[in-house]
């Protein structure tokens, strides 16, 4: 974290707090440090999609916790951003699933479209880059976060479409880039009586 | 009570005891880096893995609630390949620097390895390499040999009542750090024995000496008046470390960091021959010729125109050996209350801390009065602190408002608000009335004023009037800063018939009417006010008192003599002496009984041993090593009018409250990180 990246001070705006009151009152009197991951996530909202240290002191204050505590929460989760991440932030998922449907050449692609790795940011800003742990969308693996969004069952070509499409400044479909619907077998739809997905009754 | 079976030994244990407590109460040695007694259960570390049957896997014993039944057994073929296992996993990334770790030879993880570990690695990939972090002036990191226990994390948050530690990042990449800033608690240096690595070190102990070539000698501390226990560890003629000594009753298994660090003071500044004061400066003499120019002086004066003064480290043998002398000489001027404090000698309970240090574990209800713990005794208020955490007890306090660990109420800042709960109008007394085992601890700064005889009166009104004092059950206490000032009112180092007090010796010395005062270790008073009185000073080091006076006596630190303490509870402890005075330097008893002689008084022992008969004669409690008898309540304390200024508290510096530690480098580095002009507000400044 350099010291011109940093903010010298944060506040929620009036919407947000508004938000973080409703947060903190879903949980009992004097446990209000429960609200500290759905707090992380609006102060990360608002300052475009990272935490400055400024709103980790200010979280911190505001749910009576102290600084270390938040911390280590806020580095704990890979989806809190302690710097500032591009426009676009790219969470490649390398988890065994993902890993042996292809996430590697998605890597390689970003390598080569973007010239960014793990944890760098392009120099306009626009994409960033992150390997994480399981998404948790293994059946239509590989897959791509991109901000909130899920982009799935990928490999090179399309994943160069959606990186195309974002940065010509469209918003490309997100699911499944096969057209898929949610986790249907990729190869049509099948019933337990025919094929290869029939049980073995004798 | 759960009774269960440990490697075919059925043992009961109290409900809420864990597996590994019963384990260990059926005599099985149970390994464990984690879990702590007094910290709270973490259950990480995974060594504790012992077989349960009826469990499909094994479970960890130190977070796994003793049930009835339950079948364990700690010396299977299941347990020791989970032991091997998960000692094969610590020391992946440890870097197995033992050879060049302060921490070898008394290490857990060393220790553990060797009886559970499987003796080779089959791990050929690059270990992890951690930054080191820092932590202050006191705590040394190699955060590479770190195992993740957690126990500085927990001990910080828990005891030490300071949120500095933490662990960021997870995984591989999980960190215990404190994120650069230096861990401000008088206990800090308490995770350095927790460590069950060598990742947290002690930085001013750091590659001088190892732990097998240390001479070991249980002693007590006297850096305040808690008289904790601790274990000196010297090598030849240096101090090299102090490291607590278990006692359930007083220090549990912390002490302070001023205990714990201030030993480099020990070399410093060290009074190491007698010196003469000829031609307006000290020069050094021998020991003849100080004692000569000592009872030339006392001869020629009256004896009502002497008088003597004793410190806040002066031991009871060199105390009472003092008072015999005056005796012996006909001056009825003495007085150990260096701070001037409104202690009352006709009745013991006036001036104890009656409950005990582990008797605040009982109590209900608690009233400061003027003492801020945190400085004054730190081991006590980690004890407060612990008592806070098990929740019901209702805390306030009178004085300046200061960060005490745990919450309390501030009920005022001075003798108005003392005496509004005297009277009953002030809300406090009805939570006091109310409790069932209320307490009160009076402090220094609320007796170290002119008024404190009247305050004094107040507080003990204020006990009687809401039921502290009853059957099995005394919640007055005094809290003493100084490790003499009990035995010193117990052996009656007090003002005799016609006696001045402290405050008549210093007023007698500035208008003249004392020609000559022998202070024993007395540093902390206001060396002006001795006007042009001849100054004999009796102590180990070359503080305020040594650069004013005519004569200077050598004598011994605590350390360096076998002596008597007596704690704020009135607990009578036995020091023993771990290295010799340096130079000419004696112990404190002898330069007296030596110097009665040169007097043509001589003093009737000469031995330790005799001076510790005459002693149980002048007070007989003195028989009765560590056990504070309970004391009968009396009268005591002044009925006068309270003046209407807000206390005080009496420390300044809690890293620089005696000549010793005025001396450590260390503890003057961490006066200046934490009280002086570079340290943070932190709420504790008196």
């Amino acid at each position: 974290m350099t010291e011109t990246t940093q903010a010298a001070a944060f506040a929620f705006t009036p919407e947000n707090m508004e938000r973080a009151k409703q947060l903190i009152a879903r949980y009992p009197e004097g446990r209000q440090a429960s609200a500290v991951l759905p707090l992380l996530d609006v102060a990360q909202r608002q300052n475009d999609n990272w935490v400055p240290d400024a709103a980790i002191r200010y979280i911190a204050d505001m749910l009576d916790m102290p600084y270390i505590r938040v911390m280590e929460v806020a580095t704990f989760y890979t989806m809190i951003n302690l710097e500032p991440v591009g426009q676009f932030h790219l969470q490649l998922c390398r988890t065994t699933p993902c890993w042996l449907r292809g996430c590697g050449d998605l890597r390689q692609v970003i390598k080569d479209k973007l010239g960014i790795g793990h944890g760098e940011t392009t120099a306009d800003g626009k994409f960033s880059m992150l390997e994480v742990e399981c998404l948790g969308a293994c059946v239509n693996a590989p897959v791509v976060q991109i901000n909130d969004d899920f982009y799935e069952d990928l490999d090179s070509a399309s994943f160069e479409k959606v990186l195309d499409a974002l940065a010509a400044g469209e918003r490309p479909a997100h699911g499944s880039v096969t057209g898929r619907q949610t986790s249907a077998p990729a190869t049509g739809l099948t019933t337990l009586t025919d094929g290869a997905g029939a049980p073995d009754v004798a | 009570m759960p009774t269960l079976t440990v490697d075919g030994i059925e043992v009961t244990v109290e409900p809420g005891s864990t597996v590994l407590q019963a384990c260990e109460e059926a005599g099985k040695d149970i390994p464990r880096f984690c879990y702590h007694e007094r910290l709270s259960i973490a259950g990480n570390c995974r060594m504790c893995l012992v077989e349960m049957e009826r469990s499909p896997k094994p479970i960890a014993s130190c977070a796994m609630p003793a049930g009835d039944n339950m079948v364990i057994h700690t010396n299977t073929p299941l347990v020791k390949k989970a032991r091997e296992g998960v000692m094969e996993f610590l020391l992946i990334n440890h870097p197995l620097d033992c050879p060049i770790c302060d921490q070898g030879g008394e290490c857990d993880l060393q220790d553990q390895a060797m009886a559970f570990g499987v003796g080779s690695s089959r791990y050929e990939e690059n270990k992890r390499a951690v930054t080191e972090k820092n932590m202050g002036p006191l705590i040394k990191t190699i955060m590479t040999r770190c195992i993740h226990c957690t126990r500085c994390i927990r001990f910080a948050e828990e005891v030490a009542g300071v949120d500095a530690i933490g662990a960021v990042n997870r995984g591989e990449h999980m960190e215990i750090t404190t994120l650069e800033q230096a861990v401000n608690s008088e206990l800090s240096g308490n995770v350095i024995d927790l460590c069950p690595v060598g990742a947290l070190t002690s930085k001013p102990y750091a590659f001088t000496a190892r732990s097998w070539e240390l001479t070991k000698t249980e002693s007590v501390d006297a850096m305040d008046a808690v008289g904790s226990n601790v274990r000196v560890d010297a090598r030849g003629p240096e101090v090299m470390r102090i490291l607590p000594r278990l006692h359930e009753d007083v220090n549990e298994e912390w002490i302070s960091d001023k205990t714990r660090f201030a030993y480099d003071g020990l070399r410093r500044q060290r009074l190491d021959t007698p010196y003469l004061r000829r031609d307006g400066k000290l020069q050094p003499a021998t020991w003849q010729e100080a004692f000569a120019a000592i009872a030339e002086k006392v001869k020629a004066s009256d004896p009502q125109r002497i008088a003597a003064l004793a410190g806040d480290m002066a031991c009871a043998e060199s105390m009472l050996a003092l008072k015999d002398l005056f005796g012996r000489i006909g001056s009825p001027h003495m007085d150990c209350r260096q701070d001037g404090a409104a202690l009352d000698p006709s009745c013991r309970a006036s001036y104890l801390f009656n409950t005990t240090i582990a008797g605040i574990e009982d109590a209900d209800a608690l009233l400061l009065i003027g003492a801020n713990p945190r400085w004054e005794a730190a081991i006590i208020n980690a004890r407060i602190r612990k008592r806070w955490l098990a929740g019901g007890i209702d805390i306030g306090l009178i004085g300046p408002q200061v960060d005490l660990t745990y919450r309390y109420e501030h009920l005022g800042a001075g003798p108005q608000t003392l005496s509004e709960i005297a009277s009953g109008s002030h809300p406090f007394t009805a939570k006091l009335r109310a409790a069932e085992r209320p307490m009160l601890i009076l402090g220094m700064g609320a007796l170290a004023r002119p008024d404190g005889a009247a305050v004094l009166g107040a507080a003990r009104s204020v006990a009687e009037a809401t039921g502290m004092v009853g059957d099995g059950w005394n919640g007055f206490n005094v809290l003493h800063t100084a490790a003499a000032r009990v035995a010193g009112m117990d052996l009656g180092f007090l003002p005799g018939e016609g006696g001045r007090d402290i405050a008549g010796i210093i007023g007698g010395a500035s208008s003249g009417d004392i020609d000559m005062v022998y202070l024993l270790g007395v540093d902390e008073i206001d060396m002006d006010l001795l006007g042009d009185a001849f100054v004999v000073y009796q102590g180990s080091h070359g503080d305020a008192a040594a650069h004013r006076a005519d004569v200077v006596l050598p004598g011994a630190a605590y350390t360096e003599k076998n002596a008597t303490w007596v704690n704020t509870e009135g607990r009578v402890q036995l020091g023993r002496r771990s290295i010799f005075p340096p130079g000419d330097a004696r112990e404190d008893w002898t330069i007296i009984r030596a110097l009665s002689d040169v007097l043509d008084c001589t003093l009737p022992y000469d031995s330790l041993g005799a001076l510790r008969k005459h002693m149980l004669e002048v007070a007989p409690h003195f028989a009765r090593i560590d056990e504070p008898a309970a004391v009968e309540w009396g009268q005591f304390g002044g009925a006068g009018v309270m003046d209407q200024v807000p206390f005080n508290y009496l420390i300044e510096d809690f890293y620089l409250t005696n000549p010793i530690a005025r001396a450590s480098q260390v503890m003057a580095e961490c006066s200046a990180l934490f009280v002086g002009s570079g340290a943070e507000a932190t709420g504790t400044h008196g």
